[in-house]
């Protein structure tokens, strides 16, 4: 391979990365929002919040990037960057995985800790703030580690709408040498060296965490995907 | 915005073909996971090394790869090497082959949680290890895993439509084409996103069902 066409695979690397970078903030927001949302006293709140994360986890993530695509924009008459497209499909699809994890992990927390909470006359947003959340977030770290690979994973999906992330770069190099073992076993393997990369830093991540709560952290992080149909353990 | 219900009658029949590929799409592709998840948990059961790291790493890399690069490479890459199968059989392998690796660690969890009592009475018994494993053990694990390899079903499903890219006419596929052809997008599109929320309430809700006569 020349110099050149590695050039077309390092700026494949740099739009994954932002794509990777700009969804994971959108799909953290969400999560947090919506699996709050549901545990809100208001049932029409926790309704709608359901709601959201049946719709978003029931459809497929690459139906989602087409409908961003083509049917937002005659439907709204503005259409977006293509990365801010990606980035909002990807972000609403594993977002709505993500407030799964919040839910589940909000409520695992030791029911006598928000019984205390309230004992103390705490506020709701004080509850949430200075005692269920502390205790919960680095329960979902673990969780959150492998959502964050399949969204790494999910972020190949806009190579089908012609955005030029790794997964695009890999094709444009292959029409270029008409061949394609080598180009593809580069791709694949960067993809896993990202992804090791961002298992390391989320479980140093979850240790720093845990110790800010006085727990340790288990040996070795479940290493299976979110479940779906019953809620996050 | 406007909505054409013309439009959604005219793609009903592509939607219909594109559904019907979809489910072979997902069931042979399930069978492929469920067996070859079998395969990898025993294999990274077997005492030596020289089988376990191998099995292990390659799994480990299968996992933590995107399903759409690895369709292109069975895609384009196979063919270099001289075989040849068609759009629709490298798919299914390749999806099969990519949930084996989650399904192995469900397997896992499966034959982890089968008591220790159980496999000391299969030795009591003086039971061969192949019977150990296909009277005793197995049953019981699968019975366990049932859910959650139901679970990787409905994921499955939601990565159903990337065969598009390797030119199989899926329901995605079918939407694609029909848009391109008629300059409809709004209309094809949101019939299968309903369409794929639609299916996956509904084997969500099968599942649970399942799960609680499992459970009994």
């Amino acid at each position: 391979m020349t110099s050149g066409l590695w050039e077309r695979v390092l700026d494949g690397v740099w739009v994954t990365i932002q794509l990777l970078v700009l969804s994971a903030l959108l799909a953290t927001a969400v999560s947090f929002v919506v699996g709050i949302a549901r545990t809100h006293r208001l049932w029409i709140v926790r309704f709608l919040a359901g709601f959201y994360t049946e719709v978003f986890r029931g459809t497929s993530a690459l139906v989602m990037i087409f409908w961003v695509f083509f049917v937002l924009p005659p439907a709204f008459g503005w259409q977006l960057v293509p990365l801010w497209a990606g980035t909002l499909a990807l972000g609403l699809t594993y977002g709505a995985y993500g407030s799964e994890i919040v839910r589940g992990a909000l409520a695992a927390v030791d029911p006598a800790q928000r019984e205390g909470g309230i004992a103390l006359s705490f506020t709701p947003w004080q509850r949430m703030k200075l005692i269920l959340l502390p205790q919960a977030v680095p329960e979902m770290i673990p969780p959150f580690s492998n959502l964050l690979i399949e969204l790494l994973k999910g972020t190949a999906l806009v190579s089908v709408m012609g955005m030029g992330d790794l997964a695009f770069s890999a094709n444009l190099v292959r029409l270029a040498l008409q061949e394609s073992a080598e180009i593809y076993t580069y791709i694949l393997l960067i993809y896993f060296v990202i992804a090791f990369l961002l298992t390391r830093s989320m479980r140093g991540l979850e240790k720093k965490l845990k110790a800010g709560v006085g727990k340790a952290p288990k040996k070795k992080a479940a290493d299976v995907r979110v479940p779906e149909g019953s809620g996050v353990s | 915005m406007t909505w054409d219900w013309g439009a959604v009658a005219d793609f009903m029949p592509y939607f219909w073909d594109g559904l019907w590929v979809t489910l072979q799409i997902l069931v042979f592709g399930s069978l492929i996971s469920f067996v070859l998840g079998l395969v990898w948990a025993l294999l990274m059961r077997t005492p030596t090394r020289w089988v376990t790291w191998p099995v292990g790493a390659v799994t480990e890399f299968i996992r933590n790869t995107p399903l759409l690069v690895q369709l292109f490479f069975l895609f384009y890459v196979l063919p270099e090497w001289g075989i040849t199968f068609s759009a629709m059989t490298t798919g299914v392998f390749a999806i099969g082959l990519h949930y084996s690796t989650y399904t192995m660690q469900v397997y896992r969890a499966g034959i982890e949680a089968v008591p220790v009592g159980q496999w000391e009475a299969a030795t009591a018994l003086n039971l061969p290890l192949r019977r150990t494993w296909t009277v005793v053990i197995l049953p019981q694990a699968v019975r366990r895993v049932v859910p959650a390899l139901g679970n990787y079903v409905i994921s499955m499903l939601k990565d159903t439509p990337l065969l598009m890219a390797i030119t199989v006419l899926e329901m995605l596929g079918q939407a694609r084409l029909f848009a391109q052809q008629n300059f409809q997008f709004t209309e094809p599109l949101t019939v299968i996103g309903v369409a794929f929320i639609v299916i996956s309430y509904l084997a969500s809700l099968a599942l649970r069902a399942l799960e609680r006569r499992l459970v009994h």
